[in-house]
């Protein structure tokens, strides 16, 4: 027989019933969940956790690390050739672009000028590999390996060289967490190229992504490339976000179910580029702080 | 204190320690730190030797360290706090409780045990994630559990190892 069958003589202290140890974890937990989830009270927390767990997830990523060395060394040369191909074609064709791109930035600053607009801020980029996936099933995120001691602030959007990949969301000393943009609850504002139609882009379940809450009769067509529209604050406008696949009209239904496919290689891992914050953002901020000042320079005087 | 593997059998084993206990948590935490990308199907071994030792010591692990080591399974893997201390409390609880009926059987049907444990293990975080505004993973998440199950043989076997004793027949003593 077990031990758990027999009741202990009371003078043999065992703490308190399962039952009742089971309650109260389970209400802290409980309670954990609510801080997090509802209030986000548990950054901290999270953050000192994380930064001693930091050595030990590096230390797991040491296998990882050991079979992709060995897969680049096993890799063929073509393949190596192949690639190196594409490479100087690619480069080669953006070369043109990147070439025209100054010439066209003066213009631009000059046209600006002349017609007594905001220049546009440059924006600062950080270069950062991608680690791995995060672990938790229920979200779309990756681990990145640039954080807070490389200057990385949470809501910086991220990209890749083929598009808008998504935003980083958590920021560890040593790391941080990206939200890719297929991510259920991640929204881009975008623009449709085409024919300039402003919308939101939400992610979709198997890696895809939907326009959500468009009239059925809306203006999209498949293949209608889409870019970031800039009135978030978040990305840089004329990004590009991705392209429609399909696009389903049902008369029962008053919005079109509108399928579309990221144009960065979002689920793949490598090199992304980690853009800084918007300068413009912060401009709101002091906007709104100037005109809420008069008010509370108004009160202030009927005080007096 | 349990001393045999199970209950019917008759091979009497040496006492558990308690680091080794914790040692054993500690390496299924770091093989669930490994990144496998998109893999599905691989086993959260925590909830695995969690259950283990909950059947099989009852009185020696408890929800504390289940509590503990599910708060780092959550910062580790970036989910919501609380989701899997939650699932893990469960479970240490469930398995504490059918110690006394699953150590009667022999490891295979033992495995039979565990499978709806450790599913209802997943289908706990998968209900907190999905009340709080989560995406279903899909059906392949649920995989897991079963090669957890599948596993419970070799794991039983690794885990017990330390507390085996070489069999020496002593005709004048009756054990």
């Amino acid at each position: 027989m077990s031990v758990v069958g027999h009741q202990p003589p009371p003078f043999f202290k065992r703490g308190p019933a399962p039952l009742a140890r089971l309650v109260f974890f389970v209400i802290l937990s409980l309670a954990l969940l609510v801080l997090d989830l509802k209030y986000r009270y548990l950054e901290l927390v999270r953050q000192g956790v994380a930064t001693v767990l930091y050595p030990l997830q590096r230390a797991a990523y040491t296998p990882v690390d050991l079979y992709e060395q060995l897969g680049g060394y096993l890799s063929s040369l073509s393949a190596l050739q192949q690639e190196n191909d594409l490479l100087k074609r690619t480069e080669l064709e953006s070369a043109q672009w990147l070439l025209r791109q100054q010439h066209l930035e003066q213009e631009n600053r000059r046209l600006r000028e002349l017609l007594d607009m905001k220049a546009r801020q440059p924006v600062s980029s950080t270069l950062a590999d991608i680690l791995h996936a995060a672990r938790d099933p229920f979200s779309r995120r990756v681990i990145v390996d640039k954080g807070n001691q490389h200057g990385i602030a949470a809501g910086q959007a991220v990209v890749d060289e083929t598009g808008v990949l998504g935003q980083v969301t958590r920021v560890y000393p040593m790391q941080s967490e990206v939200t890719l943009i297929t991510d259920k609850n991640q929204a881009v504002p975008v623009q449709i190229v085409r024919n300039g139609l402003r919308t939101v882009l939400f992610g979709a379940s198997d890696g895809q992504l939907e326009l959500r809450f468009l009239a059925a009769n809306a203006d999209v067509q498949p293949g209608d490339q889409l870019i970031t529209s800039g009135l978030d604050g978040v990305y840089l406008p004329g990004l590009p976000v991705a392209k429609v696949l399909r696009v389903d009209r049902d008369a029962a239904y008053s919005f079109a179910r509108i399928v579309c496919e990221p144009s960065a290689g979002v689920e793949k891992h490598g090199q992304v580029l980690i853009l800084g914050l918007r300068e413009a953002l912060q401009q709101q901020v002091e906007e709104t702080e100037l005109r809420d000042k008069p008010v509370k320079g108004k009160r202030g005087r009927k005080k007096d | 204190m349990n001393i045999q593997p199970t209950h019917s059998s008759r091979r009497i084993l040496l006492p558990v320690r308690q680091w080794f206990i914790l040692f054993s948590l500690a390496v299924a935490f770091f093989l669930n730190l490994i990144p496998v990308g998109g893999a599905i199907g691989l086993p959260d071994w925590v909830a695995l030797v969690l259950a283990f030792w909950g059947v099989r010591e009852p009185l020696r692990t408890g929800m504390g360290s289940a509590f503990v080591v599910g708060l780092m399974m959550d910062v580790a893997s970036g989910s919501v706090m609380g989701q899997h201390p939650l699932a893990y409390l469960m479970l240490s609880y469930a398995a504490g409780g059918l110690s006394r009926r699953i150590l009667w059987f022999p490891l295979g049907q033992q495995a039979l045990h565990i499978l709806p444990l450790l599913l209802a293990t997943q289908l706990v975080m998968v209900v907190t994630r999905l009340v709080g505004g989560a995406d279903f993973p899909g059906w392949g998440y649920f995989l897991g559990s079963f090669t957890g199950a599948l596993i419970w043989f070799p794991l039983t076997f690794v885990l017990l190892l330390p507390q085996y004793q070489p069999v020496e027949k002593d005709e004048n003593r009756p054990i």
